[in-house]
């Protein structure tokens, strides 16, 4: 680990334009090199970008993606079928992971970095068609956004049928979901996309082999499809020259909760977290760190002592017993009590869980009604052994990650803060923290 | 197609445009946005019925989808919908207490309406992705953060002198 900050290493990628004035228009995009890579394919589609290439130049970068499981991009384009049939690329804008909100910013500040990501991904793949779910809380502030800057594309003639006599096509849409965290899951983004409830798919059958109506599809999340095009501009040497060797590039951190400049910033991956934390100006009001979530709400809470001798990047995090994630950092400060916290967190698995599989359906009320009855003052000691046997009985035993998603919160705070548990339960829902 | 407005229809053939032929089913999450937006905020089995009939399908396929998503309002509901933020991220910088002056004020409780039938005090579960900018709400879709009281007394003065 060689990584040491500078104040270049901020914003260098998806960010790069963000204090451009409008850096929404498809003129200031384009002032700056936008849409450089994607006329570059076009231009050269047989020989140096033909789509093989294309996939290889993003297998080469280690992009990762960015929606939390961190799964490499090009082998994941490199999954879909090589014929002439309808294929489709999907971008997940269902942003909803508690502590994340960089994908907003993308969808408000640089859509043509997205559009242009999804162009390349759309022609890399093999798909002549292409849709972007956007989650429909965004409908007033993001989706006009993303909207106007496709239709500049259009007028720009850099989408469409058989773009600049090139033979190739590509055609976007814009698409609105209605308030549905279970979309986030790339199969129930799929079900939402074909108008029908979010409910995730059982896999086998994985997108690349039956996705959207039936077709290859890939789905890949706003930030990763966005950080394509300069990948493509700049090379993949480039983009590894930020990072770490397995955890390459940059990753927008979403640092929320308890710290004095909550903010998005777009940072090297493999930055040590003390240093991540002083550029958000510390913990607020000079209060000690107790905690961090470091992924948003889904991965393990790490407590200080263990968070500030980390990196953040996969490889790390993974060692230290969490996860990267969606990279969303929520700061959690002395004099919290993990009890209350959880019980949040666990009443918002309760409420999204799509219903499908009955130890998530069913689990997650138990987690809940057990979390209030404690801070109600009505906890039994055996509650905290019956979190957790709940909590393992979901884990692995659902369609989808979100059961998992639901366990883990549990599981670990119970494991770290076993004593504010316990002493609640002890005290009639009096909490230790305070 | 008595509720339906030619406005309405238009919009409505605008997305089924979107998706290949056939797959008329993608747009019905997007007909009941415009069609609860018409309707200043909720849905009735009649305007569901018209959407599932315009766009030759089974109502039951429009029903289902209304009652999945949380955006949509299958019950009659205030003209301006506050949704506030208590996830995570906001809990941490002060939303219990941002819900609970809201609530006293427009003495009801999330998920009910004023008695004026002007305001909607939205049941909020999800996050609403701006954790940068907590305490956050929405009012009527409309993203308001970093959050104090004073704030927030501002907003419900102004939504309370709008008829």
């Amino acid at each position: 680990m060689n990584w040491r900050m500078t104040i270049s290493d901020l914003n260098q990628i998806v960010f790069a334009n963000i204090n451009d004035k409008d850096p929404w228009s498809i003129d200031s995009y384009i002032s700056t090199g936008g849409y450089e890579a994607w006329r570059s394919i076009l231009n050269n589609k047989t020989n140096s970008y033909n789509a093989e290439i294309v996939i290889e130049i993003i297998k080469e970068s280690g992009l990762r993606g960015r929606g939390g499981a961190g799964f490499p991009t090009g082998l994941k384009w490199s999954f879909m079928p090589k014929n002439n049939k309808q294929k489709y690329i999907v971008c997940n804008s269902d942003e909803s992971e508690p502590g994340t909100c960089h994908d907003r910013d993308i969808l408000k500040y640089n859509p043509h970095a997205l559009i242009e990501g999804m162009a390349i991904a759309g022609y890399a793949i093999g798909a002549t068609v292409g849709y972007n779910y956007v989650r429909g809380e965004f409908m007033t502030e993001c989706y006009p956004q993303i909207e106007n800057a496709l239709n500049e594309a259009y007028q720009n003639g850099l989408l469409g049928k058989n773009i600049s006599n090139t033979g190739i096509d590509f055609d976007l849409y814009n698409f609105i979901g209605a308030g549905a965290y279970i979309c986030g899951e790339e199969t129930g983004l799929l079900e939402s996309l074909e108008g029908k409830q979010g409910k995730p798919r059982f896999k086998p059958p994985f997108p690349a082999n039956y996705g959207l109506y039936g077709k290859p599809t890939t789905v890949n999340n706003t930030q990763t499809l966005a950080s394509v095009p300069m990948i493509i501009k700049n090379g993949p040497d480039w983009f590894k020259s930020f990072g770490t060797d397995k955890s390459p590039g940059t990753i927008i951190f979403s640092v929320s909760g308890h710290i004095n400049k909550p903010g998005n910033y777009e940072l090297p991956l493999g930055i040590p977290f003390k240093d991540l934390i002083e550029h958000s100006g510390g913990v607020i009001d000079g209060r000690q760190l107790k905690a961090v979530i470091p992924g948003g709400s889904s991965t393990k809470v790490l407590p200080a002592k263990t968070i500030q001798d980390c990196t953040m990047d996969y490889e790390s995090l993974q060692e230290a017993g969490s996860s990267l994630g969606t990279a969303a950092v929520v700061v959690i400060a002395e004099g919290t009590c993990m009890v209350n916290l959880l019980k949040r967190i666990s009443r918002f698995y309760f409420a999204e869980s799509c219903g499908q599989c009955t130890p998530c359906r069913e689990g997650t009320g138990w987690l809940y009604r057990i979390l209030d009855r404690i801070t109600a003052g009505n906890g039994k000691e055996s509650d905290l052994k019956l979190l957790v046997d709940v909590a393992n009985r979901i884990e692995g035993n659902t369609i989808c990650a979100f059961g998992d998603a639901s366990a883990w919160p549990v599981q670990s705070f119970i494991q770290h803060y076993y004593d504010e548990f316990e002493y609640m339960v002890k005290h009639e829902g009096k909490n230790k923290a305070a | 197609m008595a509720l339906l407005s030619q406005h309405l229809k238009e919009e409505i053939d605008q997305w089924v445009q979107k998706f290949p032929q056939g797959k008329q089913r993608s747009a019905i999450i997007a007909s009941l946005h415009s069609v609860q937006h018409f309707n200043q905020g909720f849905l009735t089995t009649e305007l569901m019925n018209e959407v599932a009939d315009y766009l030759d399908l089974p109502r039951i396929q429009v029903f289902e989808v209304a009652s999945f998503y949380s955006m949509f309002n299958t019950q009659p509901v205030g003209r301006h919908e506050i949704s506030i933020c208590t996830n995570i991220s906001c809990m941490l910088r002060g939303s219990d207490e941002i819900l609970d002056h809201i609530q006293e004020r427009l003495n009801i409780k999330a998920g009910e309406s004023t008695p004026d039938g002007k305001i909607f005090l939205k049941k909020e579960e999800e996050c609403l992705a701006a954790c940068t900018g907590a305490p956050m709400l929405m009012i009527d879709h409309h993203y308001i953060e970093n959050l104090n009281i004073k704030k927030v007394n501002e907003i419900l003065d102004e939504l309370e002198n709008d008829n």
